[in-house]
């Protein structure tokens, strides 16, 4: 019997390359299950991914799908939004891809309030590369280019997208894989630019270097410091620590949307050049 | 004579990060790419160890990368990066800041296809198109000469006829992620050769304040470019005067081309780096036979050695060249388009035909290069050139 979510799939692809415990399957999977609940037309969505392992998902994916270069997936997203606004665009990224080397890109789509859903499967490395350090991995903990500990500040995620203007920006985590589905179907929902930092276990090259051997012990982790966003309103500074929010951060309804804005100047430019 | 040297069993990025190791420049920018992430993986970890001095900065993208290069060289740094493919791309703005500054930056870089479609394999599509960046180029078939390279490059692009910064390729995952037989010279041997980097002009000299990379205008831009051509050509004998004392600290000799078998060879193929080794395993197969075959293994293709290998081809009467990298212009790989150019004011001429190859990291097998000279021999027999340009081993 066929899964319900195959029709979705190039199953010519499959197997994936991920590795034995990686989250992205899961991210990718509520995906999937966002896009089957909101039944999008598979034929008016089109998924782009820069260079990572979180990038490989759109190449399983049976869309119209893009697979573009290191940090640039949002500018071709753009592009495509452009072209055609008509389209959903769905992005798939990392934290290398979208906060190092694509990181001004990400901004600036977020600034603009384009209409793209920019989903990040962040796991807190450079994954394809095993394991060097990437903007986002935490002070303190170990990877192939820190084997004596991260000592750089690390970006927050949603505050500097929601800081560049982002109208939904929300995080979710491998743990929390139903309510990750709900905030993706929220973030495809939204008209502007929405963000979605999914956090993605990376077993191989983050967890063995940092005290969480198996990938249930990084799932353990997320359930264990992650605190649903109407609840952690509610606690004290203190009981914050070492915590973080999930569910939707920041939404702002109706802020004017990149592409249509820039369609209606078009019409407006028409009028008077034709008045 | 040669030192005591260790041999080991490494890959070439290994062997490579060794090099930077004994060479322990001051400054090392990089971002990580396949497959040239582990020469700075490992080099990481000696940083880590306290094993060098070398000040690591993990920047956010392979023009970072370049542009912290260039800023720690400007101020008087030994200053190093490494990279492949996209990231070679991607740094392409400032690979002509360091060459126009003149700056010696050593960057190994581990050839690998360029996108797109993505591909991670080897082919010299990468450095190719960097040809006409200014930098030197050299070219390694195997770790021990991607090792050899790094460290001569660091007194060829240092000398003062030169300034001129320096890649040294070796062929992604077949050579970066292949485990060989090193020999490595010690630690003290290494530092001795390449000295301390004494730069007459840079920008942490306070007592003698510099600008670097001013606007210029027609007025002198001309100058600066002819500048830099000239130290070009001052790169060869350079080049091979670092070669020369380099064979007596190691034992190993390098020229700007390597000659197997060229003797009395009819039949010669030409081509760079990993395929080499496969050809002179054809060439030694065809010998066996009495065949007069050989192999030419261009080693710098900056400065293009153009009259030296019109020499060493004079005696061959039908010559293949082997470019793994397409340029598009319909005539053929640029090392088959430049090599017949040099053969223009050539009183003798060989018949000469070029094959396109191994893209993507396909391989290329005894067989493919047995093929090629079977073609040749097909030439030769004919009296003229049955196909000036080919693709080897492609479905059309």
């Amino acid at each position: 019997m066929a899964h319900p979510l195959e029709k979705y799939l190039r199953a010519g692809k499959l197997p994936h390359i991920w590795c034995a415990g990686c989250g992205h399957g899961i991210v990718t999977q509520a995906i999937l299950r966002a896009v089957d609940e909101l039944q999008l037309d598979t034929e008016k969505t089109v998924v782009v991914s820069g260079i990572g392992c979180s990038s490989r998902a759109p190449g399983y994916l049976h869309f119209d799908t893009l697979h573009t270069t290191h940090g640039r997936a949002i500018p071709f997203a753009t592009g495509i939004k452009m072209a055609n606004p008509e389209l959903r665009v769905i992005v798939v990224t990392g934290d290398g891809d979208a906060a190092a080397i694509g990181g001004n890109h990400l901004i600036h789509a977020a600034r603009r309030n384009i209409d793209l859903t920019v989903i990040c499967f962040n796991n807190t490395i450079y994954g394809m590369t095993s394991g060097q350090y990437s903007p986002v991995t935490p002070g303190g903990s170990f990877a192939s280019t820190a084997p004596y500990g991260m000592v750089e500040p690390s970006f927050d995620l949603c505050t500097l997208v929601a800081g560049a203007g982002g109208t939904f920006v929300a995080r979710g985590t491998t743990y929390h894989a139903r309510p990750l589905t709900n905030i993706i179907k929220e973030a495809i929902k939204h008209e502007g630019f929405s963000f979605v930092e999914a956090l993605s276990q990376c077993p191989t090259y983050y967890g063995r270097r940092n005290k969480l051997r198996a990938p249930l012990d990084m799932l353990y982790w997320y359930r264990d410091h992650a605190v649903g966003v109407s609840q952690w309103e509610k606690l004290t500074d203190d009981e914050k620590a070492g915590k973080f929010p999930i569910g939707v951060l920041k939404k702002v309804e109706h802020a004017p949307e990149f592409s249509r804005v820039y369609s209606e100047l078009i019409a407006r430019a028409r009028e008077r050049s034709e008045a | 004579m040669a030192n005591e040297q260790r041999l080991a069993a490494m890959t070439g990025n290994e062997a490579v990060a060794h090099a930077l190791r004994q060479i322990d420049p001051d400054v090392i920018a990089a971002y990580p790419i396949t497959p040239q992430t582990d020469i700075v993986q490992y080099y990481s970890q000696f940083v880590s160890d306290g094993l060098v001095k070398t000040e690591m900065v993990t920047v956010e993208s392979e023009h970072s990368a370049m542009s912290a290069t260039i800023g720690a060289s400007a101020a008087g740094a030994r200053a190093m990066t490494a990279t492949s493919s996209q990231g070679l791309a991607l740094m392409w703005e400032m690979l002509h800041i360091a060459s126009g500054y003149r700056l010696p930056i050593v960057m190994p870089v581990v050839n690998r296809a360029l996108s797109g479609p993505i591909n991670i394999h080897c082919d010299h599509s990468d450095t190719m198109g960097a040809l006409t960046t200014g930098w030197i180029q050299i070219y390694a078939e195997s770790a021990q000469e991607a090792y050899d390279n790094a460290i001569q490059a660091v007194r060829i692009a240092e000398d003062p006829r030169v300034l001129l910064p320096t890649m040294v390729c070796d062929d992604g995952f077949i050579t970066s992620h292949g485990i060989e037989n090193v020999s490595l010279l010690p630690d003290e041997v290494v530092k001795g050769f390449v000295g301390e980097y004494k730069p007459s002009k840079f920008l942490l000299n306070i007592s003698d304040p510099v600008t670097v990379g001013p606007l210029v205008l027609p007025d002198y831009y001309t100058e600066l470019k002819f500048q830099q051509a000239e130290a070009m050509k001052a790169a060869k004998q350079v080049i091979l005067e670092v070669a020369e004392e380099y064979a007596k600290i190691s034992g190993r000799k390098y020229g700007l081309f390597e000659e197997y078998k060229m003797d009395d060879a009819e039949r010669v193929v030409v081509v760079l780096s990993s395929a080499a080794g496969t050809a002179k395993a054809v060439v030694n197969q065809l010998r066996a036979k009495g065949e007069k075959v050989g192999l030419l293994k261009p080693r710098v293709l900056r400065p293009f050695p153009a009259e030296e290998l019109v020499a060493a081809l004079s005696g061959a009467k039908a010559v293949a060249v082997m470019d793994r990298a397409e340029t598009f212009s319909t005539q053929g790989g640029q090392l088959f388009t430049e090599l017949r150019a040099a053969f223009y004011d050539a009183p003798k001429r060989p018949l000469m035909r070029g094959y396109v190859f191994g893209l993507g990291g396909r391989d290329t097998t005894v067989r493919e290069i047995g093929k090629v000279f079977e073609d040749l021999r097909g030439d030769l027999e004919r009296g003229s050139v049955s196909e000036k340009y080919t693709h080897l081993d492609v479905r059309v």
